[in-house]
This record gives C-alpha cells, sequence and structure tokens, in this order.
C-alpha cells in the first residue's frame, strides 16, 4: 500500500516543485535517447547551415567598408538557430497535448508550471548542444575566430544560450494554441524564419530603406547579433539606434522581458488548455 | 466516496451536464452507462480534477474537486479512453516517470515499477518502447500508472472499448480484484454486459443527465417483469397454444404469426413455466423454443434513452 500526502510546508513543497521539473526534464533526455536520429537531425541543420552560409557566401561576399564577411556572418548563424529553437519546443509541446499523456499529467499532482519548465529547460540544453556543434564547425570549416577573451567568448554564447531560451517559452506558449505538430511547425517556423532575416544577421543595416531599418534596429535578433559580435570581437557594423549602441544590455533585457512575458503565460494557458 | 449534486458544465452553448447527481458507496462499482455524447467522459473529467464544474458540488474520497484538488489527486487513479502514456519510453520507464511526479523516492518508484510490471504481467515487454506494445498490453500498462499510489477511487473511461474479448475479460478479472482489495470504482461503459457484469449500481446518463439509478436487476424490473416466451414448431400450432396459454396464465399474450412466437408477461416466474409447458404438454402442441426471460439492459437502455431521437444526432 502506498500513500503520498501533500507537501506539508513550504520547503518541501519547493523542493518537490523543482523535483518535477527534474523529472520531466529526464523525461524529455529519455525520449531524445529513444529516437537518436531525432536528435541528429536537429543538429544536422544548424551544422549545414553554419557550412553553407559560413562557406559559400563567406568566401563570395565581403562587407561594404571592410572586414571578413564569415565572421561577421557567424553570430547571425548563431542567434538564427537560437531564434528557431522556438520551432521545436512548439512542435513538441503541441505533440503532447494533442496525446492522451497530458491527461496523466494533469491528474497527477505535479506542481504548476513544472511540466513546461522541465521541458524548456531539456530544450535549454539541446540549444546549448546546437551551439557547442556550430562553434567546432564554424572553427574547423567556416573560418570564423572569436577575438575576445574565453571569458567574452563564453558570454557571448551565454546570451545566444539565453535568447534562446526565450524563443522556447515563445514556441512553447504558441504550441498550447494548435492542434499537432505540424500546424505548431507553420505557426512559428512561417513567421520566425523571415524575422531573421529582418535583423542585422546576414546583412548590414545601413543601406535599408528607412521604415525597414527602424524594424531592424529594434529587432530583438539585431541586439543579439550585435551584442554576440562585440563579445566575439568579431566585425559589425555602425549603429545608429539605441538597441544596437548598447547591445549587450539590450539583448539581456529583451531576452529577460520575453521569459517574463511568455512564460507566466504559458503556465497560465497550460493550465486551462482542456485537451480533448 | 463519490458524492456528487447537480453538477453542471457547459461548452460554448451546450450543455454537457445539466445538473448530475451520483453517490457512490466506498468499495462498490458503480457504472455510468450511456450513449456517446451524453456526459459520461465529462462526469468523469469533473471528479477527476481536469475540469472545473461550472455548477453543483462533488467530493470524492472526502475532497472537494474544485476546492481541494491537489489532495484528491494523490487519491484517485483515471485510466482513459486514450492510454495516457509516453509511446516513446519503455513501459517500465513509463511507470517510474509517474512515480517520481507522485513524489516517491526514486527507490521506491522503481520498485512499484517492478510491482506492478509483475502483477500485469508485462515483466517481459518491460524494456521495450510502449508504442511496439499491443492495444491489450497498453491498456494494462495504463492501468497500471493509475494504481502507483493505490488510489482508494479508480475512474476508467471506457476501459475496454477497443479490446479483444480475451483482453477485455483479464481486464476485468484486474478490476474485479482491485474491487475485492477494497477499492472504489467508477467506470464508464457503452457495453451493457460490462456494466451488467461489474458494476453493483448503475446510473443510466443520456443528455447530460442521470436518467435512472440502481442496481442491474432493479432497472431492468423497472421496464418489465419476467416473461414467458414460447415459440412454435408450425404455424398451425399457434391457435391450439395460445388456447392453452390463456387456460393457465392470466396476462395478455403477445402473438407473433410470422415468428409462430407468443410472449406473456408473468409475476410469479418460474412458477408459471411450469404450468405453461404441462398446458402446452396436454394440449400436444409443438414446441421449438419455451423458455422464462428476463429484459435485457439493452432493453433497459434503449427504452430509458430515446434511441431513435439520439442516433440522429449522431449521423
Amino acid at each position: 500500500m502506498i500513500t503520498v500526502e501533500p507537501p506539508a510546508t513550504r520547503g518541501q513543497r519547493l523542493r518537490w516543485a523543482l523535483s518535477d521539473t527534474y523529472v520531466i526534464a529526464g523525461r524529455s533526455f529519455s525520449q531524445l535517447r529513444a529516437q537518436p536520429g531525432q536528435i541528429a537531425a536537429e543538429l544536422i541543420a544548424p551544422v549545414i547551415m553554419t557550412i553553407l552560409f559560413g562557406y559559400v557566401f563567406g568566401s563570395a561576399i565581403s562587407l561594404p567598408g571592410g572586414g571578413d564577411y564569415r565572421n561577421y556572418l557567424m553570430p547571425g548563424i548563431f542567434m538564427q538557430v537560437m531564434a528557431l529553437s522556438a520551432v521545436a519546443a512548439a512542435t513538441s509541446v503541441a505533440e503532447d497535448m494533442a496525446r492522451g499523456i497530458i491527461d496523466r499529467f494533469r491528474v497527477q499532482p505535479i506542481a504548476r508550471g513544472a511540466l513546461l519548465a522541465g521541458r524548456s529547460l531539456a530544450d535549454l540544453s539541446k540549444d546549448w548542444l546546437s551551439l557547442a556543434m556550430m562553434a567546432v564547425c564554424g572553427l574547423l570549416i567556416a573560418g570564423w575566430r572569436p577575438h575576445g577573451t574565453p571569458l567574452e567568448t563564453l558570454a557571448g554564447f551565454a546570451l545566444l544560450a539565453l535568447f534562446g531560451y526565450a524563443m522556447i517559452w515563445v514556441g512553447t506558449y504558441i504550441g498550447l494554441f494548435v492542434r499537432n505538430g505540424a500546424s505548431a511547425d507553420a505557426a512559428t517556423f512561417g513567421w520566425l524564419f523571415p524575422m531573421t532575416f529582418l535583423a542585422n544577421a546576414f546583412v548590414p543595416l545601413e543601406r535599408l530603406p528607412g521604415w525597414l531599418r527602424a524594424i531592424a534596429d529594434w529587432n530583438p535578433m539585431s541586439a543579439v547579433v550585435s551584442a554576440a559580435r562585440e563579445l566575439f570581437g568579431n566585425p559589425g557594423s555602425a549603429a545608429a539606434s539605441w538597441p544596437l549602441q548598447h547591445p549587450v544590455t539590450a539583448s539581456l533585457s529583451w531576452s529577460l522581458l520575453i521569459i517574463a512575458v511568455f512564460a507566466p503565460l504559458a503556465v497560465r494557458r497550460y493550465r486551462t488548455a482542456a485537451s480533448r | 466516496m463519490i458524492h456528487a449534486e447537480g453538477v453542471r458544465k457547459r461548452f460554448g452553448t451546450t450543455e454537457a451536464l445539466r445538473g448530475v447527481d451520483l453517490d457512490v458507496p466506498r468499495g462498490s462499482v458503480c457504472g455510468l452507462l450511456g450513449p456517446n455524447g451524453a456526459g459520461k467522459t465529462t462526469m468523469v473529467r469533473v471528479l477527476t480534477t481536469l475540469l472545473r464544474p461550472d455548477g453543483g458540488s462533488a467530493r470524492v474520497a472526502g475532497c472537494d474537486v474544485a476546492g481541494d484538488s491537489e489532495r484528491l489527486r494523490y487519491r484517485i487513479g483515471l485510466a482513459g479512453q486514450h492510454a495516457a502514456l509516453d509511446e516513446l519510453l519503455t513501459g517500465r520507464r513509463n511507470l517510474e516517470l509517474f512515480g517520481r511526479l507522485y513524489h516517491l523516492p526514486r527507490r521506491t518508484a522503481r520498485r512499484r515499477a517492478e510491482e506492478l510490471l509483475e502483477r500485469f504481467g508485462l515483466t517481459e515487454a518491460a524494456n521495450r518502447p510502449v508504442r511496439t506494445y499491443s492495444g491489450g498490453m497498453r491498456r494494462r500498462l495504463d492501468l497500471a500508472a493509475s494504481l502507483i499510489v493505490s488510489p482508494p477511487v479508480l475512474f476508467m473511461d471506457e476501459p475496454t472499448t477497443g479490446l479483444d474479448p480475451r483482453s477485455r475479460l483479464a481486464l476485468w478479472d484486474e478490476l474485479r480484484a482491485l474491487v475485492a482489495e477494497g477499492t472504489t470504482l467508477l467506470l464508464t461503459t457503452q457495453y451493457l454486459d460490462e456494466a451488467d457484469h461489474l458494476a453493483d449500481r448503475i446510473a443510466v446518463m443520456d443528455a447530460g443527465r442521470v436518467v435512472a439509478a440502481g442496481s442491474p436487476s432493479a432497472l431492468k424490473a423497472k421496464v418489465g417483469g419476467d416473461r414467458v416466451s414460447i415459440a412454435f414448431r408450425d404455424t398451425a400450432d399457434l391457435a391450439p397454444g395460445v388456447a392453452a396459454v390463456r387456460g393457465v396464465l392470466a396476462g395478455e399474450p403477445e402473438i407473433d404469426t410470422a415468428e409462430r412466437r407468443l410472449v406473456v408477461p408473468v409475476s410469479d416466474g418460474a412458477a408459471s413455466l411450469v404450468r405453461v409447458a404441462a398446458a402446452l404438454g396436454a394440449a400436444g402442441v409443438g414446441v421449438e423454443d419455451l423458455g422464462l426471460r428476463r429484459p435485457t439492459l439493452d432493453e433497459v437502455f434503449l427504452a430509458l434513452t430515446d434511441a431513435p431521437g439520439r442516433e440522429k444526432e449522431a449521423a
């Protein structure tokens, strides 16, 4: 006979919430181990992007005003892959919601928010893995070189990962609205991918028409790319707007703001979303 | 153990539950019976904290479903229409995962998983991903997952839908064993024989209401008592047969000439049957089949739920 009572103290409640988060993250890792093909596919895309853009474009294009395009480009590709982590998050949460398993999670006494938090942390570690793979490919194949101190380089990656984490929450929130994995893909990739081009990831912003430039200047993605360039010591371009003049502060603020908005929204949405 | 009063739930303009009362004593089995769309699943979802009722109140295992849902979740198990499992993970890993989410220590969760795998005959398949399981195995694992914390109240939403007859019987045995151990069981079903076999009490639902409740035999009695049914060998036997029956029984016979069949409602069951048999024998009438029939639960069900109207709605 096994019986469990609800947590008696605040401390126990917190410990159980952390334990739930940890157990759910462990489930995501077990799922990944169960389908090695899936994780290979998820990691191969960033690697292809790095090689394709970095090597092919990098050889053909030169920056206006001088500077190595490959070194200019790499932080942009890092950011793009981080932005697109919303797609995988949305897809997997939508698939969970469409299946019966969500009923078992909801009928069990799991701490509020632990399910989404656990998944987001597992997704975040996938982001770190993608960053590591891309960095290695960038160094070995695309000729990317960070010029900052090791600490600055690490800080650059941390800012990128934080942005990835913010986008995971955006994707999670969207995934709770759609019916299945395929529509989750459409509801995220469809606008995110174009948006990564409305930023300074691939092209300098100087020659854009005024209205487009205003959008790109204030696109959080631009701040993230500029911050990474600054920390990696990679060439950037002239910054006219406040976020791009203070990219580290701006990208940190953007990411934290996105998390502060979308994480509570997603947790609330999860609690009310009636699954079948 | 389960007590609901006037539970209401509305989805948009559809009233799924229009004031449902339900009472299930400790250690008993209640069958919630009804056609598709009657509100059975909605009721189960309200009682298991998955849906918040719009009106009325319900207590399960001493906890209010709205106010004390956290405590309640440690005291109930739910096995739904769709096996609520992680398809990618192995059977063992699934049970460990759910055990850990009940906040069992890692070692206890592991031991409990092992016990349940053993009990449900899944030890051999324990290390295979659930997506390779058959329907019956999935249902057994799902039931195992809902029993991790030995819940005093178990909810099963159409537990045997889609199972082959052998798996169905095996699941019934499991459910009976659980009830013998003291579990209170609420199960929904469209299969009348399932309710007839398992349930102590049946609540028939239709269009968001409980239209009848009682023991299976009481419900059958409600629709009508016993009847003597006679099938004659030949059409020529019909007239002398009817005359012989009228001689010994007071009830008005219902005659079906094409089927050469006669049905008479009786009040004293077997005694009437003996008198009819003697009378028919004395008259020398050819009889193909003679018997005492109680109304089937199917007849009860159709009489109570106004079947033709519902079929139109479903189509």
